[in-house]
């Protein structure tokens, strides 16, 4: 049976490719995602373990608020330092200063991502230079005036030795002499950050006080146990101002980090290989169904020599591994070349992945040729069971006899079961609005797509009947040719619509959902933001509250309100207190008072938006007792009730009651600013030269507000719907795989079709038709799954966008249609030309 | 009676002539496989007559109606169908007088299961295009007895209620000529006689052209003219022939050392 086996491989070439193709781009996916991960994990750990190596104890500073000067303390002194470095064993003592510092570019505008903008404090050696950071050019800062970057840095920020760097730290900007260019081989630096390196003196006085340090890092003499060395320093160090760590568990910590970002990555990948493969099953599953059917009468005579079912069952399922084994060793050869794919993608987009080599590991090996086997095997198993039913008798019979259809009625139960339970659990969850609610979301979408791709054989028929009519009304005899066809197996039909379905209902799901919130920013910015600018710092480290003042007398501007958040807690619920300026706040934005007014808010007085006042059942004019976040009790008065305002939040009081610790500096988090004329770039370069062109001050207009929310709404669309365009290119093949098998099955018809006088341009016209009706079945279904789906779960955005409602991207989803009519159009041109080179006089007398 | 292969055929007016091959040639192969299915044979199918090809399997009798049908190309000589030359026509000219012009009955039903009967029946002129013609389409449905199964799909009819239709759809489009190629192969022999006698029945009232290969001699009873081919030529004519006429002919045959 095995040579049979085989030898059937053999026989079916083309068809035999395409099945290959569709386990292939799955299990590529797979393999690429697990090599990808395992080679970036690889060399982050390396470049982390680099940068460690030389450390045998880390001590780090305990974080403590800043004080009103925006300075840290720290217990790390020059005492520290010196206690630290008589420990026996101690090699050499790094005493590091960190901080942040954004640079501004030769044209003004900032370098880096706000979050990865280290500064450190330059430390010679005996040599006058500082090992950890190499010069490549230059010297090291000496002097307040002096700074030095890293060479990646400088590049990006179109600086070179001899320049003045201006750069902020969290207060005024500072302008320095580059003296030194170094390297480093920090990710953050390669990932799109920036590296300034300052001497000890000024990043002291910059981010800590003087004689003042962050970390020590301490480096040992050979043959000291690191382990006592820990203990020993431990000792010398204030006690609960610093972390002792040992070189060994900082590896550890850090390796353990690395390890959880790559997770996140590694398995929403896995995700999208998993739909890959599942796409895959209908085709192979429904390959093996149209391969044996089109074996019936070879498969008959192997039982009427004696074969057992067991035998025949067996002989599909050997085919299936050794179809499946080899897609799968093909598929990992072209996953690795996918995991460099991803990672000059992603390296070209600035994410900074270190170098490093190959990974592949046993295990992705192992993974890949199974889950491609077992999928394969899978797939195969019900059409084998099928195979093993065929009766001996049918070798004997002249007549074709196609087998009765089965009954569609199990199915269909089943089916209208799993779907109303799953449309069922997707209606409660339009009525939740809490993100948490997010996996059993997931399961009534899960649930809903199986249910409908096992109801698909009912749903075929009255949508292709649907898509038939177009064809039939624009193509006459031949386009309802073309749907008699596509009606004329359910199943079939079905199983290849299903699998372009399950690509357009996740990709019409994330259309719908991303168009929707981007449209929800829009309209936020667009009717509630009546400011025309909004003034913040890239750095979230709050503005001086001085520069409000600054800003409102600019001869333009006819409005200022500062914005400083703070929360409380209101019963159980959290509320998002702004403070803020009542007398502006009504013109930097569309305030709707509903009680109350906004001219009582002051002192003890706050205003609540209707929702929270609901929530807790209170009106204009009741007190209520609640503790601010300076831990003293502040007996409140509602002074006003508004509508719903996403500037204004949640509630909103006169600034003074919006405090931090008592030891905090008050700072703005934000700044609405309203002008008198409109936005424009006079007025933003007037703003920004009010802040002293700090490269830490964002001024943005309502279009840059927008991009900066959606922006990365839109890419994360994009991004999914590249990987889901995998999927639809796997549906592709199944289209062509049921065409071919149709064209086939049908060769006697098309011979008599031919004869009768259709010419060879309808022959092509009607397979054509039959691939455009399949696919547009397999449109409908999944823009349909895709839209309810989108619909019911767009309500727990609702949670955090209170403008958010379902909104249609009308564009993309006729693109969506289009893409299908193409993908029809593109699976018919081979099986049509199969269809009308046919030889017509061998195709009447086919049998 | 019997054609000198060489000798050029009588001219009887075109108008009189349905169909007509002139020193057909249909060669396979080349070299060490040639071999000449239709050698130098020349053939006139009157109109509104009901003529069968006979002989046995190998004389060449369904190539010589694929060749006149325009199914088959002709490696030489002439085919006319009406006043059209075939051999002058290109793909699309020939499917196109296939569409209008000629009508098929093939051995297995050939019907497409998706349609209807009455959508079978009119499947030639839909994809012309055209109207069928009510009054005719009712007649012709009566004659061939399927009023009340106009609805029914193929797979709900019995084999001889299939090849009513197939005999329905060639008799729709009132062609010039019909081929039937062994209409009453795969029928019981009381179906077989009805769908024979429908076609005789068309030729009769309908004074439709029909050219029949079969190699049964019942069914070439209902024949005007039996043309009897053997080895690519024909070597015999029978007019008004019966069952038995037909059947002694090709005994003779068979004296002569052929076999069936």
């Amino acid at each position: 049976m095995l040579r049979t086996a085989v030898r059937n491989l053999f026989a079916h070439k083309a068809r035999l490719m395409m099945t290959v193709l569709a386990v292939l781009l799955g299990v590529a996916f797979v393999s690429g995602t697990l090599v990808f991960s395992d080679t970036v994990g690889d060399a982050l750990k390396n470049a982390s373990a680099k940068n460690l190596d030389d450390v045998a104890v880390s001590v780090s500073a305990e974080q403590e608020p800043p004080k009103p000067d925006g300075r840290r303390v720290t217990a790390l002194t020059d005492r520290t330092v010196d206690a630290v470095r008589a420990v026996p064993g101690v090699r050499t003592v790094r005493a590091d200063v960190t901080g942040d510092a954004v640079l501004a570019a030769k044209d003004g505008k900032p370098v880096g991502d706000a979050w990865q903008n280290r500064a450190v404090n330059y430390q010679p050696g005996p040599d006058g230079k500082d090992s950890r950071y190499p010069l490549v050019a230059g010297r090291g800062p000496a002097t307040a005036g002096e700074v030095a970057l890293a060479e990646a840095t400088a590049r990006k920020a179109g600086y070179r030795i001899g320049d003045t760097v201006r750069f902020a730290t969290d207060g005024p900007v500072l302008a320095k002499k580059l003296v030194g260019l170094v390297s480093t081989d920090d990710p953050k630096v390669t990932a799109g950050g920036s590296l300034t390196l300052l001497d000890t003196a000024t990043a002291q006085r910059l981010y800590l006080h003087p004689g003042q340090y962050d970390e020590l890092v301490v480096s040992s003499k050979p043959g000291t146990d690191e382990a006592a060395l820990t203990r020993e320093i431990r000792a010398a160090v204030p006690e609960k101002a610093a972390n002792v760590t040992s070189g060994t568990a900082l590896a550890e910590e850090q390796s353990r980090m690395l390890t959880d970002q790559n997770t996140a990555l590694t398995s929403t990948l896995l995700t999208f290989a998993g739909i890959a493969l599942f796409v895959g099953v209908f085709i192979i599953a429904n390959t093996f169904t149209m391969l044996i059917s089109q074996r019936r009468r070879e498969i008959a005579l192997l039982r009427a020599v004696g074969a057992a079912r067991r035998q025949v069952v067996r002989s599909v399922l050997v085919e299936a591994t050794l179809l499946g084994v080899v897609a799968s060793a093909v598929g990992m050869g072209l996953g690795i070349g996918l995991a460099l794919g991803i990672r000059s993608v992603l390296n070209a987009n600035d994410a900074g992945l270190p170098d490093g080599p190959l990974v592949i590991s046993p295990l992705t090996y192992l993974v890949s040729l199974a889950t491609g086997t077992v999928v394969t095997v899978l797939a195969a198993w019900l059409p084998s069971r099928r195979a093993a039913k065929i009766a001996p008798v049918e070798a004997l019979s002249t007549v074709d006899t196609q087998p009765a259809p089965r009954s569609l009625v199990l199915r269909n139960i089943f089916g209208a079961l799993i779907a109303g339970l799953g449309v069922a659990v997707m209606c409660y969850v339009s009525t939740l609005e809490s993100s948490d609610d997010l996996p059993l979301a997931m399961l009534g979408s899960a649930l809903t797509m199986t249910g409908v791709i096992v109801l698909a054989p009912l749903l075929s028929r009255p949508l292709v009947r649907l898509t038939g009519a177009v064809t039939g009304r624009l193509f006459g005899t031949v386009g309802k040719l073309a749907r008699e066809n596509a009606l004329r197996n359910p199943r079939r039909t079905a199983a290849t619509g299903s699998a372009l379905m399950i690509g357009l209902t996740l990709i019409t799901g994330m259309a719908v959902v991303g168009n929707s919130a981007e449209s929800a920013i829009d309209r936020m910015t667009a009717t509630q933001l009546t400011a025309e600018y909004q003034v913040s710092t890239s750095t979230f480290s709050g503005l001086d509250p001085k520069l409000a003042a600054k800003a409102a007398q600019i001869p333009d501007v006819t409005a200022v309100a500062p914005m400083r958040h703070s929360s409380f807690l209101l019963g159980d619920e959290g509320v998002v207190l702004n403070g803020t300026d009542p007398r502006t706040i009504a013109q930097v934005t569309a305030l709707k008072v509903v009680q109350g007014s906004v001219g009582t808010v002051r002192g003890e007085g706050i205003a609540l938006s209707r929702t929270t006042a609901e929530k807790a059942g209170l009106r204009a004019g009741q007190r209520i007792t609640v503790e601010l976040p300076d831990q003293k009790k502040h007996r409140l008065t509602v002074a006003a009730v508004y509508e719903d305002n996403d500037i204004a939040g949640d509630a909103f009081s006169d600034l003074p009651l919006v405090s931090y610790g008592p030891d905090e500096a008050p700072k703005d988090d934000a700044l609405l600013v309203k002008t008198a004329h409109g936005a424009s770039d006079a007025t933003a370069a007037k703003l920004r030269a009010a802040f002293g062109d700090n490269p830490l001050v964002k001024v943005e207009n309502h279009e840059e507000l927008r991009q900066e929310t959606a922006g990365p709404i839109g890419m994360m669309v994009n991004m999914v719907y590249g990987l889901l365009g995998m999927a639809v290119v796997i549906a592709v093949v199944g289209v062509i795989n049921t065409l071919a098998m149709s064209v086939f099955e049908r060769t006697r018809e098309i011979g008599m079709l031919r004869a009768i006088g259709l010419a060879r341009a309808g022959i092509k016209q009607m397979v054509r038709l039959e691939s455009v009706v399949i696919s547009l079945f397999g449109a409908i279904l999944g823009i349909g799954v895709g839209l309810f789906l989108a619909w019911a779960g767009g309500s727990l955005l609702a949670s955090s966008w209170r403008l958010y409602e379902t909104l249609l991207p009308w564009g993309r989803l006729s693109l969506f249609v289009a893409i299908a009519l193409a993908v029809g159009l593109l699976a018919a041109i081979w099986p049509a030309r199969r269809a009308a080179k046919l030889n017509m006089l061998e195709a009447i007398g086919a049998h | 009676m019997s054609y000198a292969a060489a000798a050029p055929a009588p001219t009887p007016t075109m108008s009189g002539v349905a169909a007509r091959a002139v020193g057909l040639d249909k060669v396979y192969g080349e070299g060490e496989t040639r071999v000449v299915a239709l050698d130098q044979v020349s053939v006139d199918f009157a109109a509104g007559q009901f003529t069968a090809i006979m002989g046995p399997s190998g004389s060449g009798k369904s190539t010589l109606m694929h060749c006149m049908a325009g199914l088959d190309t002709i490696s030489s000589g002439s085919v006319r169908i009406g006043d059209v030359e075939l051999a002058s026509l290109g793909e699309k000219k020939l499917t196109r007088l296939r569409r209008d012009k000629i009508g098929f009955i093939f051995q297995a039903f050939n019907l497409l299961p998706t349609l209807t009967a009455a959508e079978n029946i009119t499947l030639p002129l839909d994809i012309a295009g055209r109207k069928p013609d009510p009054a005719w389409m009712n007649a012709v449905i009566e004659t061939v007895g399927l009023s009340g199964r106009l609805t029914h799909r193929p797979s709900q009819l019995s084999g001889g209620q299939q090849q009513r239709v197939a005999v329905a759809r060639a008799l729709v489009a009132r062609p010039e000529i019909i081929f039937a190629d062994e209409p009453t192969g795969n029928l019981d022999s009381r179906s077989g006689a009805e769908v024979l006698g429908f076609l005789r029945e068309s030729v009769r009232a309908m004074g439709q052209t029909v050219v029949m290969v079969t190699h049964d001699p019942v069914a070439a009873g209902y024949a005007d003219r039996v043309v009897f081919l053997a080895d690519g030529r024909i070597v015999e004519e029978l007019h008004r022939p019966t069952a038995d006429s037909v059947l002694d002919r090709m005994r003779r045959f068979d004296g002569r050392g052929r076999t069936q």
